[in-house]
């Protein structure tokens, strides 16, 4: 017979092998075809990055003001001219937008950065940061003071720091008020276009449709927040209220600005606003479409089923060409459609499709006790679905999600098919200037940089944000 | 307690239920007062789950008709919206939202479906959280918590909503023995407190302390209803005693009490 008598104490884990040889043993020489592509990746790193590190960086020409600069002496050896971009960098950025204006673009970015700024924080060092927060939105609000001036900067400001006032609010006081009928609701609802849409006719007719509108996504606001946290507040208010705020913005005929026609619209700003356009409604499309995909009732789900696999059944570049072509065909002669407006709903209506079954591949990952014990807590579809079941769908599908917003990115670039400068467009026409032609490789170099800072961020920022979801689980 | 003691808390007539071609309930009679405990029990796949799922229409039914607190159970989204409201439930697994904290899963429904003021509803919901005896776990997430403690906190959403009847369907069967007890605990106390209870469950030590009566189910039938008592000494159909033999001879008898 056998008696344990004594607890065995807890030990320390081994120490594995430590050092750098024993790494380098352990990962890159384990076993001879391991040594050999090891061997093969140092050539290839040898053959490459040198070279490329002297065209790009050493030898490169930084400074200058002119062609001149980047002329290569007899001896030298040859070097990128940044002094191209650099002189074009405006143009790159700000396409043809008039410059007296460009001012407008400035405030948009740096408004929307001040705004992404504290939730890229705050996921990055989640905790730590949290009372520091505010300290981004208040310096993109004195960033627009200094550089736009005291108005813009007050519209900044209040847009920057609502989040720490809102979210001191409880909404639920007034989401209690406000009429359950949906007839009433909507009779509400029509009731606030009106009156606004009445209003603004007087003092600002050219912007009365979308003023009207945003009063009714700010009561939609107003109605559903309930008490949220700031950085719900952060997210809610860059998604409804500053899509608002740069259209008023960029395209002017509102608030005194003038009038900046989408043509002249261009560069990386264009870029960044046909993919965050692209993002922003092709995710809540896509989620309307997986939802009715998997709805019971069988006219809605075959409408849903048919959208989804005929959009995916075609490529990007002829649903751009047929929002750009067939549209206004289909429309009575005599409305125009901004060119702009067709690549945008072009994007969309393409991307809804191919997130619809993303969101759907996490709607099926969810069990059916979670819609079922919000059925029997009393829910109603719609908002079982807002408060449970598409936070923990989403959240299963973050990775999918980012992969479709990187292609959302990187496909913007198609745009060029109906004719748009985005800042691909901007880089050939540039290339075309008989004054500066062989300066191919930098033009594209400086693209595909630009489109890689922008998604690697949204990669990385998909990462954390997976990651700092899960510890909550 | 109530003003009505006219109507039963809840009424089954005549119900019938088919998934496809398959009869799950047949000819289903019911009647449960306000304030009864009522603990069903059956073999698996009799049922059981089935029946207690139509009271709040969860499932649908085809014919037959169900009275929960005086409100006719129809397709009306209305109608169905006010018995949800009577009725609380309890899953097997629980069914916890785990995106969610302890407290803001208890304050969700107040909030959204009952719409009281946020800062009322954590106070009910504190004050229940006290009441299952896990007040100190409020701010962490579900998936953090034991089996038992989350029954105990879906126990405590289901209160938020001052249901005045709550469904039970096997809450402890998915449990670690040592954990049964907290939970039946907790249930063992709101059958005190006068709550009507429907409650599937294997456990019959709570069945003996705390039901009025016993329903046993087979096929998609009742075949017997009985005081516990005398249910568990002298079962009157021979499923009940094949039934019964199964569970007394798997020891899951004297778990609670
Ligand atoms: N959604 C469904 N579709 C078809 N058959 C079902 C479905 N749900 C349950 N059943 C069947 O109905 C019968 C009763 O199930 P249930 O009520 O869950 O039994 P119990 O809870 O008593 O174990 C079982 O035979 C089961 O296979
Ligand atoms: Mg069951």
């Amino acid at each position: 017979m056998y008696v344990k008598t004594e607890r065995h104490p807890d030990l320390a884990p081994p120490v594995l092998e430590a050092g750098a040889l024993a790494w380098a043993r352990k990962n890159l020489f384990s076993s001879p075809l391991n040594t050999l592509l090891t061997l093969f990746g140092l050539w290839l790193l040898w053959a490459t990055v040198p070279p490329f590190l002297s065209w790009a960086v050493i030898n490169a020409n930084w400074a200058g003001d002119g062609r001149a600069a980047c002329e290569t002496l007899p001896g030298e050896q040859a070097g990128a001219c940044w002094v191209f971009i650099k002189i074009r960098l405006g143009v790159l950025f700000y396409g043809f937008y008039p410059e007296p204006e460009r001012w407008r673009i400035d405030m948009a970015a740096i408004q929307l950065f001040a705004a992404l700024a504290p939730l890229i924080a705050a996921s990055l060092a989640p905790g730590r940061w949290e009372r520091g927060l505010v300290l981004f939105p208040a310096a993109g609000a004195l960033a627009v003071l200094a550089l736009c001036g005291p108005v813009p900067g007050l519209v900044a400001a209040a847009f920057l720091l609502a989040p720490s006032i809102l979210c001191r609010v409880d909404f639920t006081r007034l989401t209690v008020r406000l009429p359950t009928n949906p007839l009433l609701r909507a009779a509400l609802a029509a009731g606030v276009f009106l009156g606004v849409r009445y209003a603004a006719q007087t003092f600002m007719p050219k912007a009365a449709d979308s003023l009207a509108i945003f009063s009714l996504v700010l009561l939609f606001l107003a109605a559903t927040m309930g008490k949220a946290g700031p950085t719900r507040w952060r997210l809610s208010l860059l998604v409804f209220v500053f899509p608002f705020i740069s259209f008023w913005l960029l395209l002017g005929d509102a608030f005194g600005l003038p009038h900046v026609a989408t043509d002249q619209w261009g560069g990386m700003s264009l870029t960044l606003i046909i993919a965050s356009f692209g993002m922003s409604t092709s995710l809540p499309l896509g989620i309307l479409l997986a939802l009715g995909r998997r709805s019971t009732m069988p006219v809605i789900r075959s409408l849903c089923v048919a959208y989804i696999e005929f959009i995916r059944g075609v490529p990007l570049i002829s649903v751009l060409f047929m929002a750009s072509v067939m549209l206004p065909l289909m429309l009575p002669p005599g409305t125009t459609f901004d060119k702009l407006l067709r690549a945008l709903v072009g994007m969309s209506i393409f991307y809804a499709a191919y997130m619809a079954e993303v969101v759907r591949g996490g709607l099926q990952a969810l069990p059916k006790g979670q819609f079922e014990a919000a059925e029997a807590l009393g829910f109603r579809y719609w908002r079982a679905m807002r408060l449970i079941i598409m936070p923990q769908a989403l959240r299963v599908v973050i990775p999918g999600i980012t992969n479709t917003f990187l292609g959302l990115f990187k496909d913007t670039t198609l745009v060029a098919v109906i004719n748009l400068m985005d800042i691909l467009g901007v880089v050939k026409s540039a290339l075309a200037d008989s004054q500066w032609l062989g300066f191919t490789k930098e033009g594209y170099l400086f693209a595909g940089f630009a489109f890689w800072v922008f998604c690697f961020g949204i990669s990385r920022y998909s990462m954390q944000l997976e990651k700092r979801l899960k510890v909550k689980r | 307690m109530t003003t009505q003691e006219t109507h039963h808390a809840i009424e089954i007539t005549g119900l019938h239920k088919w998934y496809g071609d398959f009869h799950v309930l047949k000819d289903i009679n019911l009647q449960v007062p306000q304030g009864e405990r009522l603990v069903i029990c059956g073999p698996s796949g009799s049922g059981k789950s089935t029946m207690v799922r139509c009271i709040n229409k969860l499932e649908d039914f085809q014919r037959g008709s169900i009275v929960v607190d005086g409100i006719p159970l129809t397709d009306d989204l209305k109608r169905i919206d006010r018995v949800r409201r009577e009725v609380g439930m309890l899953f097997q697994n629980f069914n916890l939202f785990p995106h969610l904290t302890v407290l803001e899963n208890c304050t969700l429904a107040p909030v959204w479906v009952r719409r009281m003021p946020q800062r009322e509803a954590e106070e009910l919901a504190m004050h229940f959280l006290a009441r299952v005896r896990i007040p100190d776990q409020a701010g962490k997430y579900p998936g953090q918590l034991s089996g038992g403690q989350q029954q105990r906190v879906a126990i405590a959403r289901c209160l938020c909503m001052n249901p005045k009847i709550m469904l039970f369907d096997e809450p402890t069967s998915a449990l670690d023995p040592e954990m049964i007890k907290e939970v039946l605990d907790v249930m063992i106390d709101l059958a005190e407190s006068g709550m009507t209870m429907i409650c599937v469950t294997h456990e019959m030590g709570f069945a003996r302390t705390v039901a009025d009566r016993v329903i046993f189910m087979d096929q998609g039938e009742i075949m017997e209803i009985n005081t516990p008592d005398a249910f568990f000494r002298n079962p009157q159909t021979d499923r009940a005693k094949e039934f019964l033999g199964q569970i007394l001879s798997h020891g899951f008898d004297e778990t609670a009490g």
